[in-house]
């Protein structure tokens, strides 16, 4: 096996950022963040079954300025794979592969994501102030 | 000296009978968290803010508990075949990865099953 001086492809930070490459990566790293959405849900669960004072305790976290702001990207991150999951399964079925469709369901995955992101936090501060 | 012939060395490193087995599962714990995740935040929004008792019963109620197991069971078995590619990607020292790849999975087990074990702890009371 010689593979010395072989031509490499241009580095990733030569290319323009484009929809394609960013919703990608997005997917990525919103699967990461839902690693953590899990782990929150498991230590929540958890506390609860401590008792009282840890499960009040699990609450003020999650209740908490940044415990909302975390929420609020595991949320985002939850409705953006959730719809992006579903453009990848359009692709495994052979569909939207032209560039133009590729282009236009990156666009509806960012506003179905965004827009169910304010629903859930409209109807999460209705219900828990 | 090599006594191993090359047949015998390549086998098992590649996608070798079972190459697109990760690909399935990873399509398939996609496909059954689409309901799984709707059925939980439409469910589980009532939940921001609740008291102990309130949280309690909800995880108790009816097919509740069956079905945060089900997306317990399918989320960190989806994430776990997600977070092995990442590793995968890059992580390039063999011996880095394969420390990765298993301390990742005891951790995802780990963590899943004592999800699990509070949901039964929150159903059957203790």
């Amino acid at each position: 096996m010689t593979a010395h001086n072989r031509p490499l492809s241009p580095h990733l930070q030569v290319y323009r950022p484009q929809i394609t490459s960013i919703l990608s990566i997005t997917h990525r790293i919103t699967g990461v963040v839902l690693c953590a959405g899990a782990f929150l849900l498991t230590y929540l669960l958890m506390a609860a079954t401590y008792g009282p004072d840890s499960y009040a305790t699990a609450q003020g976290i999650l209740g908490s300025w940044f415990g909302r702001l975390v929420l609020f990207g595991v949320v985002f991150s939850l409705w953006f794979h959730l719809s992006n999951g579903i453009r990848h399964l359009a692709w495994d079925a052979g569909r939207g592969f032209e560039l133009e469709h590729v282009r236009a369901s990156g666009i509806a995955v960012v506003a179905v994501a965004s827009v169910l992101t304010i629903a859930t936090f409209i109807v999460a501060y209705a219900v828990g102030g | 000296m090599e006594m191993r012939s090359q047949l015998g060395r390549v086998r098992g490193l590649g996608s070798n009978k079972e190459g697109t087995h990760h690909f399935w599962v990873q399509r398939l714990s996609g496909i059954a968290l689409v309901p799984l995740v709707l059925w939980f935040v439409i469910s589980g929004v009532d939940m921001v803010g609740a008291d102990l008792a309130t949280f309690k019963a909800w995880v108790g109620t009816h097919y509740n508990p069956l079905l945060l197991i089900l997306l317990i069971l399918t989320m960190f078995h989806h994430a776990q075949l997600g977070l092995q590619v990442i590793i995968e990607d890059y992580i390039h020292g063999e011996a880095a990865k394969i420390t990765s790849l298993i301390l990742m999975k005891f951790a995802v087990v780990l963590i899943g099953g004592s999800a699990i074990f509070a949901v039964i702890r929150l159903t059957f009371g203790s």
